[in-house]
Formats: structure tokens, C-alpha cells, sequence
């Protein structure tokens, strides 16, 4: 429910945003509104008065004025169609569609039109605009493409790294097997606040050494990758043991090495497992706030959308179109995963989703 | 950045990993077709190729961090100089510390079992109802969402405008509706942090009611019906054969999502960071890791304080483990 009020409200107008609830924005609505009328420069001659021609909005608006009124403390003083006289003796009426008629017998002689203050129905009314302006004015376009960058190597690395090592735990006989299995359930649940500080320090020493710059793609990759390995080497370990052991011991007998089983046997095999994998950790690394904001500079080539939509939110917190439209940018991604994927998304989780 | 040259940093990025294994297993091919007796020798290497990789990155993300942060927990804010027990002392006596502890045991204690308990119910409620794997679809779709984009949608639930205006808040919304006056949720002390909780429940319920979906599917249909035509009421089956039959399931969910809690971060920082009185100790590290250009000590004790949060939970798993082992 929350999410769909967010949906409507970047698709509307950004000042009918701030004044009203999103979910009066289905139906049709009464709104109250000021508009000052055009100025001398409008101004025509007709039958001896002086006539000013206009209208208060795009009729295409669907809009339907009501009532109207001349003064701030009667907006509801006229119904439509009624002649309204000001106090220097002009005249105006409005029409429902918006057009109005100013007539006066002298000469208009202000820049600026009057006020007229309006009581119309609006129907549903939505638009595009705000998309427009949050993708390539507000930067959340540049921050999306940064987090895909973020994102899409901090997913694959680990699958790739922990699929060699998930299948080695399993299969292959080497010295302290039994302790490293022992090291990664207990990395599973370290939580990453304990790597930060360090993990700074090293990347800040290795950037003063060799003259990068400490925050870079590369550094969130692997931060991405060290948080996610435990949990990815376990899921992935999980599926390999459940695999057939005939299969590979035939394999070996035929003569074929560990990485010729592994590539031509363990991966066809494990596609499935690798998808709900990936979609757990392509997920968690989308979504992520914490590293994103620690191991990168906050500047628009590398901010990422959820450190942007943060940056928003203390910035812009009055916004509400940049702030609905940006959260809804940033979510499309991963409401594209959970509607097109949900099989694996809830295999992998169900499957154990333990992370540290 | 263009947009060929992000694509080129990642793709490069990820090829040298399928380089280095592809390229590093074809030279051991070629050795060991050469030397075929040495097969002893070739399998040990070729488990180095298979595991130094992650062995590495693990010990330098994980292992090397975890020793690392304790030592600096006992030094001064620049890891320089040791200074003993002097970060522990301060953190004792800082009225900001004591404050976000007392919130991280609330969240402990009310995120996990609210979720747990939504997660079970809806789970045993939807399965009777024909609309439920839909009402499980939208419960489910907050797992997909970031947290600070939650935290953008709760904002807008919990908005505040002055009582004349026209409230744009849900919440806000109905309670005016109702006659009350308009509230500023977020500045309520204590009740604030509930509202903040309230968001992760909201989040977690969708986890928890998955798992528990696809474990309540193992339970066996016999034993249902056998308690059924014993006149067994509903709720006697939940309580007698439900809930016993997902003891081990209830563990984990309300495991993980306690793990989930002692970390939380994003929820806070987006919405409130840490103010009228909701601070946690992960956005207390943050702070103290940029606060006055950084102070490794202090943020140093408080990752250990989270970490001693999971302790348990860490000796708990490797004590399955080892039962597993042995089987």
C-alpha cells in the first residue's frame, strides 16, 4: 500500500504534491487556487470598454472551475458565469473551462492583473515531468548508472570466486578443510561494522602508496565481495554437497581434472542455485547504503542512488516530487527482480539467508 | 564518467577474475600432462588455485578486521598510542552510548518477534484464503526494497504539517479525520523509535512469512487431518502441532532478523539520524568514525559491541555445525 502511494505521487503534479494526500489524487478533487490576471499589454478595445482576455490554465487540464472571488476573504463569493465588480468599477467573469473576461470603461494602466482567487474540480491528473527533472537534473539518472556499476561486479565477483572455493570445501581433500568450513560459519554472522575502520585504513594506505585515489569502484567491489563471501561460499557449499557423487567420481575416472568437472559438470549443473545466489547478493549490494556511503566519494560520478536519495531527503525534504520520483527511480530495479524472479528470489532465501 | 567507460571499468573488472582461474588451471593442464605421476602434487596446487582467491579476500575482509578492531578499540583516536580500557571507560559514562543501547535492546526485542509473529500468522492465514498468495506477493515486495527507499516511503506516512493545513500524511490524515490534532511522529521521544521500528517490521514480516510458507508446506497433511476428525479446534492445531512442527524454522527467522537489527543502519540515518533520542550504535559508529576528522578508537569499541551481540549466536552456529559433522 505505502509503495503505491509513492507510485502516485511521483506521477503528479509537484504543487498539487505538497497541498493534498496522495490518495485524494484517483478521484476528483476540489482545489483551491490563485491566479493574477494579464496586464495592460493584453488589453483591447471593444464596444467602448477596455477588455482583457485570458485564461487562469490550459483547458486541457480537465479542470472545472466552481466558484470565485475577487478578494482573499470571500474566494467563494461568485458562482460561475456571475459578473464580479472590482472597487475601481471593472468588471470580470469566469467561465469553467478557465477563460475569463476583465472589462473596464478606462484604460488599463498596471503591468500586473489583478488576483482571482478559484474553487475547481480536478480531476486525475498525472504526469511525467517529475521523472524528467530527477533523472537528468537532480543527478539520480548519473546515480543509478553509478550503483549498476556498483552493483553488477560486486555480484558476479563473489559468485565466480565463491563457486571455485564452495566446490573446493566440498570435493577436493587439502590440509584444515575442516577449519576453514568452521571460520566461514562463523564469518557469516561478523557483523560488517567490525571490518569499516580497518578496511578504511588499508585502503587509505594503499591509495597514499601508490598514488590512487583510496575510494574507488574497484575498493567497493571488493568490500562487496568480502562481506558477501561468507554467506555465498555457504549457500553455494550447500548446493554442491547435494549434488550427485557418482557423477563426479565417473568424471575422475575418465581422467578429467578438478577444473574440467568444475566447469563441465558443477556449473550447468548449478545454474539454479546461482540465479537465487545472484539475485540475493545483486540485492543486498542495490540496495546497500552503508558501504556505498564508507568506501565512496560522495561526488556525482560515484554517489550511489541510495546515498543520493539520502542526500535528498536532508536536502530536499520539502520536495516531495524529487524525493517520490528518485525513491521510485531506485526501486524499479529491484521491483523488477521480486516480479519477474520471485521463484528464486524466495529459493535463495528460503534456501538460507544468513549475512553478516 | 561516460557510459562505454563505466561499462568498460566493470567488465574488466569482472574478467580478470575468470582470467586468473581459466588461465592459472590451464598451465597446471599442460604441467600435469607432462609430469603424469605427480598427482598428489597436482591436486594440492590446484586446490591452492581453487581457494587462495576467496581465502585471501575473506582474511583481509573478515578475519584481519575482526583482530584489527579490537586492538584499536584499545587505542587512542589515531591507533597510535595504546591507552587501555580508557574508550571502554568513555563509552560507559557517555549519555549517547547508554542511549542507543537501550534503544538496540528495544529493537531487539520488538523487531524480531513482531516480525516472527506477523510472519507466522499471515503465512497460516493465507494459506486458507484464495486471494492469499496475492496478499503474500504485496507483504512479501518490501524484502525487495531498499531501506532508505522505505524510509522515503514512511516519511511521506509520517509527514507533519500544522493543524490548519491540509495533512499530506497518511497517518497524520486519519487521526485528524478522527478529530485529533496532527502529531510531528518523529520528534516524539521513545514513542519515535517505535515508528522506526515499525518500518522494519514492515520490511521483515514479508521475510519471515516466506520461510515460514515454504516450511508449513513440509508439514505432513495426515497429521493435520487426523487432529481435524479428532474434533481438534484451529487454534489447538496451531498451538499443538504448528508451532512445534516449526520450532527449528521460528529459530532461525527470529536469528536472522535479530542479526539484521543489531546492524541497523540505513532505517535511522535516512530518517532521523540519531535525533530526539533515536540514535543505535551503528549510526553512533558512523559518526564516530567522521566525527573530528575520526576517532578509530571509540568507533573501534562500539563495531565491538555489536559484535558482542552475535556472539551467542556465532558460538550457537558452529555448535550445530559440529553436530552436523559428526553425523
Amino acid at each position: 500500500m505505502p509503495t503505491f502511494g509513492l507510485f502516485i505521487s511521483s506521477l503528479r503534479d509537484k504543487d498539487l504534491l505538497a497541498i493534498s494526500g496522495w490518495w485524494t489524487s484517483l478521484t476528483t478533487t476540489k482545489v483551491n487556487e490563485i491566479h493574477r490576471m494579464s496586464g495592460m499589454e493584453l488589453q483591447f478595445e471593444e464596444d467602448n470598454y477596455f477588455v482583457i482576455k485570458n485564461k487562469l490554465f490550459e483547458s486541457n487540464s480537465g479542470k472545472k472551475i466552481q466558484t470565485f472571488g475577487i478578494t482573499s476573504k470571500k474566494i467563494n463569493e461568485f458562482i460561475v458565469g456571475e459578473i464580479a465588480t472590482f472597487k475601481d468599477g471593472s468588471e470580470v467573469t469566469v467561465s469553467e473551462d478557465g477563460v475569463y473576461i476583465w472589462k473596464s470603461q478606462n484604460e488599463f494602466t498596471k503591468k500586473k492583473g489583478k488576483r482571482l482567487f478559484i474553487t475547481a474540480l480536478s480531476p486525475p491528473s498525472f504526469t511525467l515531468d517529475n521523472y524528467k527533472e530527477v533523472l537528468f537534473k537532480e543527478g539520480i539518472g548519473q546515480a543509478f548508472l553509478n550503483t549498476t556499476a556498483v552493483a553488477l561486479p560486486s555480484t558476479l565477483i563473489p559468485l565466480i570466486i565463491c563457486s571455485f572455493f564452495a566446490y573446493a570445501l566440498t570435493w577436493m581433500k587439502f590440509f584444515g578443510k575442516d577449519t576453514l568450513l568452521a571460520i566461514i560459519i562463523a564469518s557469516l554472522v561478523v557483523p560488517l561494522q567490525m571490518s569499516l575502520i580497518p578496511i578504511l585504513t588499508i585502503y587509505n594506505d594503499f591509495g597514499a602508496l601508490f598514488g590512487v585515489a583510496a575510494k574507488s569502484y574497484p575498493g567497493v567491489w571488493m568490500a562487496h565481495t568480502g562481506f558477501g563471501l561468507a554467506s555465498t561460499t555457504f549457500l553455494l557449499r550447500n548446493f554442491i554437497k547435494s549434488l550427485p557423487n557418482e557423477m563426479m567420481e565417473a568424471a575422475k575416472v575418465d581422467g578429467a581434472s578438478h577444473y574440467d568437472i568444475f566447469i563441465k559438470i558443477i556449473i550447468p549443473l548449478s545454474i539454479p542455485a546461482f540465479a537465487s545466489i545472484f539475485i540475493l547478493q545483486f540485492l543486498w549490494c542495490w540496495n546497500d547504503l552503508l558501504v556505498g556511503l564508507v568506501f565512496l566519494d560522495q561526488v556525482p560520478s560515484e554517489i550511489i542512488l541510495t546515498a543520493k536519495l539520502k542526500e535528498l531527503l536532508g536536502s530536499r525534504g520539502e520536495n516531495w516530487e524529487i524525493l517520490t520520483t528518485g525513491a521510485f527511480v531506485s526501486m524499479t530495479v529491484p521491483l523488477f527482480i521480486f516480479f519477474a524472479l520471485q521463484r528464486y528470489f524466495i529459493r535463495g532465501l528460503v534456501a538460507g539467508s544468513v549475512k553478516g | 564518467m561516460s557510459l562505454l567507460n563505466l561499462f568498460l571499468i566493470v567488465f574488466s573488472g569482472i574478467f580478470v577474475f575468470i582470467l586468473y582461474f581459466h588461465i592459472s588451471n590451464s598451465i597446471l593442464d599442460l604441467y600435469a600432462q607432462r609430469i603424469n605421476k605427480q598427482f598428489n602434487f597436482e591436486n594440492s596446487i590446484r586446490a591452492i588455485i581453487f581457494i587462495a582467491p576467496a581465502f585471501i579476500i575473506l582474511f583481509i575482509f573478515i578475519l584481519y578486521p575482526v583482530f584489527e578492531t579490537i586492538r584499536l578499540s584499545f587505542y587512542d583516536k589515531f591507533g597510535r598510542e595504546f591507552v587501555g580500557l580508557y574508550n571502554y571507560n568513555w563509552a560507559i559514562n557517555d549519555p549517547e552510548f547508554r542511549r542507543s543501547i537501550l534503544n538496540n535492546l528495544g529493537w531487539l526485542l520488538i523487531v524480531p518477534t513482531l516480525s516472527t509473529f506477523f510472519g507466522l500468522v499471515i503465512a497460516n492465514l493465507a494459506d486458507r484464503i484464495w486471494w492469499g498468495s496475492i496478499a503474500k506477493s504485496i507483504i512479501f515486495m518490501p524484502m525487495a526494497i531498499s531501506f532508505v527507499g522505505a524510509g522515503v516511503i514512511w516519511k511521506f506516512i509520517y509527514e507533519y504539517r500544522g493543524p490548519g493545513d491540509t495533512q499530506i500524511g497518511l497517518l497524520n490524515a486519519i487521526i485528524v479525520n478522527f478529530g485529533y490534532e496532527p502529531q510531528a511522529w518523529l520528534t516524539i521521544p521513545v514513542w519515535n523509535n517505535i515508528f522506526l521500528m515499525a518500518i522494519m517490521i514492515w520490511i521483515q514480516t514479508g521475510l519471515a512469512l516466506v520461510i515460514f510458507s515454504a516450511a508449513l508446506r513440509g508439514i505432513p497433511k495426515e497429521m493435520l487431518e487426523a487432529a481435524r476428525i479428532d474434533g481438534a479446534s484451529e487454534l489447538r492445531i496451531f498451538f499443538s502441532i504448528i508451532i512445534p512442527y516449526l520450532e527449528q524454522t521460528i529459530l532461525v527467522i527470529w536469528t536472522i532478523i535479530t542479526i539484521l537489527v543489531l546492524k541497523i543502519f540505513d532505517i535511522i540515518f535516512a530518517m532521523t539520524n540519531g535525533e530526539w533520542q533515536t540514535g543505535v550504535l551503528a549510526n553512533l559508529m558512523y559518526d564516530w568514525m567522521f566525527r573530528g576528522g575520526g576517532d578509530s578508537g571509540r568507533g573501534s569499541v562500539l563495531a565491538f559491541v555489536i559484535m558482542i551481540g552475535v556472539i551467542p549466536i556465532l558460538a550457537w552456529n558452529l555448535y550445530k555445525h559440529r553436530q552436523e559433522q559428526k553425523i
